[in-house]
């Protein structure tokens, strides 16, 4: 049963990527990475990550491809005046992407079957132990990251605000 | 063997990464629209955060999920600075093809 559901869920996930690259429309683009993030959070209950599921749905799919999903209707981006590569720039994009697919699979084929312990620890995705972890052993990134966090905001209002002249 | 967890070995997971990351790679190289390629770099991001989170299960430690918070908020941040850079982009030179910003190349 939860094989069935790892596959659907990869097949999903695969698919929706790469019809955000292939997509003509940007929104489509969109539409399709949002798709493709709801199936990470399945992977990620699958893998007994649940409130990090629950945290991906929300930042990403709820903050990040808003903004997204804004900033393309903003600019009135649509099929249109999608630019176009030359043939030569895709066929050798998409060798490069073929190459590096079948390099990193073959070491990891050549690496053989890595040995780990299932603990059965299935509460390790929890709220609870998660801030317990967050709290003693990350504290001084936690609040280095509210740092970056204020300095993004203060840039992103800088850079989007019209010049003063 | 206790290597699988409810019946998925771990090298599915990695070879499920390896493939999202790749096609994030290859939406980089073949597209020209600047916001699908900063939506390209979301996707490796997440591959990579996939593959946290399956390491983490597998060996039942709790720091790798906390890598992946920290890899959400670089990734917020990032998101949030690289589209007022398009706006800003698309303001002057009205137009995200990234092959009209080609002033710096040399």
């Amino acid at each position: 049963m939860v094989e069935y559901i790892f596959y659907a869920l990869s097949v999903i996930c695969i698919a929706c990527a790469l019809l955000v690259v292939f997509s003509k429309n940007p929104i489509h683009s969109v539409l399709y990475l949002i798709l493709a993030f709801f199936a990470i959070a399945g992977h990620y209950v699958l893998l007994n990550a649940q409130f990090l599921a629950v945290v991906h749905i929300i930042v990403y799919a709820g903050a990040i491809m808003v903004l997204f999903l804004f900033v393309i209707m903003l600019l009135n981006l649509n099929a249109e005046t999608e630019p176009h590569k030359n043939m030569l720039t895709k066929i050798m994009a998409t060798v490069s992407g073929g190459l590096l697919l079948v390099t990193l699979v073959g070491s990891f084929r050549a690496a053989g079957q890595v040995e780990m312990v299932n603990l059965d620890n299935s509460n390790i995705g929890t709220i609870e132990n998660l801030g317990k972890v967050l709290f003693n052993d990350f504290l001084l990134p936690f609040e280095i990251s509210s740092v970056l966090f204020l300095s993004a905001m203060i840039g992103a209002v800088i850079l989007g605000k019209k010049q003063l002249s | 063997m206790k290597e699988v967890i409810q019946g998925i070995p771990l090298n599915y997971y990695l070879f499920l990464s390896t493939v999202l990351f790749s096609i994030g790679v290859l939406g980089v190289l073949f597209r020209r629209n600047a916001i699908i390629i900063l939506m390209s770099v979301e996707l490796m991001l997440n591959s990579i955060n996939l593959l946290l989170v399956a390491f983490s299960a597998f060996h039942g430690d709790a720091k790798a999920q906390v890598f992946v918070f920290f890899i959400m908020i670089v990734a917020a941040a990032e998101v949030a600075v690289g589209l007022a850079l398009m706006v800003l982009i698309y303001r002057n030179i009205k137009t995200l093809d990234i092959d009209f910003l080609n002033k710096l190349k040399w």
